[in-house]
């Protein structure tokens, strides 16, 4: 029997395809990515090896600096935003609506099928401040704040791509820490309800902890998710006014591909995955923490 | 004392009398009062830039400069909608992205499904590593492939067709799927496995006539959840499509606005509203499906 499940043939046949496609795609080009952060050019005009200039220019690069910046400020706000957004209408599923929820749970939900470049689009009209007055703007009239130029100014464009990601995401995040809550036992909650506690101090003492290991993963995925932002900034905002909201992907990007600037864009890409690795690790050990605590 | 409080019962008690059958409702809807104005306005804010949207497809540049936001449409014409497929040439778009996605969806689930079956089912050394190895590029961002892949591309002149998309889409699908496969894989019994192979059964066809089988609704879910990342996305097509012949839907609706000078209202509702469709209409269809999916390929952290 550990003949044939541990055939070396049937392994190579089965695994082999994807692991060689995913080498060459993925592996490969991830240590060639490596090369390129220590040469200057493009494939057009050919590579010179310039040793770390690229990190030095990175660092001394005010650009670069504005754009990790706004990458961080993007990221936690909204990791923030959406897990609070989502679990407080996962709370609201399962304690208020019961039974009842699964409809709002779907609606709330579909936003995140929805293309990034169709959302954007949409959110640029219902935030439009002229020729046309658009929604939120009318809106806004109606309670006597004047017209907003929301596009004009890099703080109410932060708003506006934060605002667009929330109404995407919260929904997601809703159904995903649900079905952390709903795995609490019921008779846990039962129990904790009889020995007298309600409403916040239930969720603070019994409901919290609980779905602490959700929570977890919702902000790990959160993060990785959001220090990636790219298709909401480049449909949205285009990275604008200025270079006010341009996050380090849409900086690479640019700088390899307008400017064809191969060795400083693999430069911000490496840095950007350092980023992400960082933030992973110090989520998981700040929890470990927590957890060897108790 | 003893009157008063005689007094206060006796006139509170047919008050009370004649209100209880209903005292609940009244109570109970004022208590469930916010709650409800809550949800409602939640509702609107999900749903009401959708319908926006498909109204302000059937109106006329005119009607969005001189009328408030919330007017309905004058007509239900088209005339929008074939400005979208003649001038936005959405047809074309539509058609690359078809050509550039489900092939791609096809392979990834194949080889995705063979991987996690050697990785989870067969026994060997060292597989605990592979699966690490695939699980590692769930974290590494795309742009760290970009530029080696643009070499590639160029060199190989695949610059200039839709191979480029395909071939990154693959690989880039790959990690999640092997994953995913690999955790379904795990919850079907060894016994089951076992068992076919000591009657007998190659290895072969144990995957083929057992372990698919077993995992088909995970191979659903699994297509549902790739198939919106692959379709929704826009860094790899922008990135490998350097005609306007090549653009998928993702990246026209992206140029469509800039072809004009002045915003057109009418046909960029219209647009969005094509883009949106074919996702909304999956969603309206298969919304427990995709919701399972799309939350259970997050869930890896």
């Amino acid at each position: 029997m550990h003949k044939v499940l541990g055939d070396k043939r049937a392994i190579f046949v089965l695994l082999g395809p994807a692991l060689l496609v995913y080498s060459l795609v993925m592996l490969v080009p991830i240590v060639w990515s490596l090369f390129y952060t220590v040469q200057d050019g493009n494939p057009i005009t050919g590579f010179t090896f310039n040793g770390f200039d690229n990190f030095t220019r990175f660092f001394q690069d005010p650009a670069a600096w504005d754009a990790i910046f706004f990458t961080l400020k993007y990221a936690l706000i909204l990791t923030v935003l959406q897990v609070a957004f989502g679990y407080l209408l996962s709370l609201m599923y399962v304690f208020w609506l019961r039974k009842g929820s699964g409809l709002i749970r779907t609606v709330v939900f579909f936003p995140v099928v929805l293309p990034t470049v169709a959302v954007a689009l949409l959110f640029q009209r219902l935030f439009e401040a002229a020729p046309t007055v658009g929604p939120v703007n009318s809106f806004l009239g109606i309670l006597g704040v004047q017209n907003l130029d929301w596009f004009g100014t890099p703080d109410a464009s932060f708003w506006v791509i934060i605002a667009m990601d929330l109404w995407r995401s919260m929904g997601f995040y809703a159904v995903l820490l649900y079905a952390g809550l709903v795995d609490i036992p019921d008779e846990l909650i039962e129990s904790a309800r009889i020995d007298g506690a309600a409403g916040w101090k239930l969720i603070r003492t019994i409901v919290l902890p609980l779905s602490l290991p959700v929570l977890l993963s919702s902000i790990i995925f959160s993060i990785n998710g959001t220090l990636k932002v790219f298709d909401t900034v480049v449909a949205l905002t285009n990275g604008g006014p200025g270079n006010a909201t341009t996050p380090l992907t849409l900086y690479m990007f640019r700088t390899s591909f307008a400017y064809g600037d191969y060795g400083y864009g693999s430069t911000i890409a490496l840095m950007l995955t350092i980023l992400c690795l960082l933030f992973t690790v110090f989520i998981f050990r700040s929890t470990r923490r927590d957890l060897t605590k108790d | 004392m003893s009157a008063t409080t005689a007094i206060v019962t006796d006139s509170a008690l047919p008050v009370r009398r004649d209100v209880d059958p209903k005292r609940r409702g009244p109570k109970d809807f004022f208590r469930r009062l916010p709650i409800r104005l809550l949800i409602a306005i939640l509702l609107i804010i999900e749903i009401y830039p959708i319908v926006w949207m498909f109204l302000g497809s059937f109106k006329t540049q005119t009607e969005f400069l001189n009328e408030p936001f919330w007017a309905l449409p004058q007509s239900w014409g088209v005339v929008n909608y074939v400005e979208v497929f003649t001038t936005g040439e959405f047809g074309k778009y539509i058609v690359n992205s078809v050509i550039a996605v489900f092939p791609s969806l096809a392979i990834i689930l194949i080889l995705g499904t063979a991987a996690g079956f050697a990785l989870e089912v067969m026994v060997w050394k060292g597989r605990g590593t592979v699966l690490l190895l695939f699980l590692a590029g769930i974290m590494v961002p795309a742009q760290m492939i970009l530029l080696p892949l643009f070499t590639i591309y160029f060199r190989t002149s695949l610059t200039g067709s839709l191979w480029p998309l395909v071939i990154t889409y693959v690989a880039l699908g790959m990690p999640l799927t092997v994953f995913m496969m690999a955790t379904f894989f795990r919850s079907v019994p060894r016994e089951i496995f076992e068992a076919s192979t000591l009657d007998g059964a190659s290895i072969f066809r144990s995957f083929f006539s057992i372990g698919l089988p077993l995992v088909k609704n995970a191979l659903f879910t699994i297509g549902l959840v790739q198939f919106f990342f692959l379709w929704n996305d826009l860094l790899i097509a922008l990135t490998f499509t350097n005609s306007s012949d090549l653009r998928t839907i993702q990246v026209g609706l992206l140029n469509f606005t800039g072809e004009y000078g002045a915003v057109q209202y009418g046909p960029t509702f219209a647009a969005i509203s094509v883009n949106v469709l074919g996702t909304l209409l999956i969603y309206l269809f298969l919304n427990q499906q995709v919701m399972k999916g799309l939350t259970a390929g997050s869930v890896k952290g």
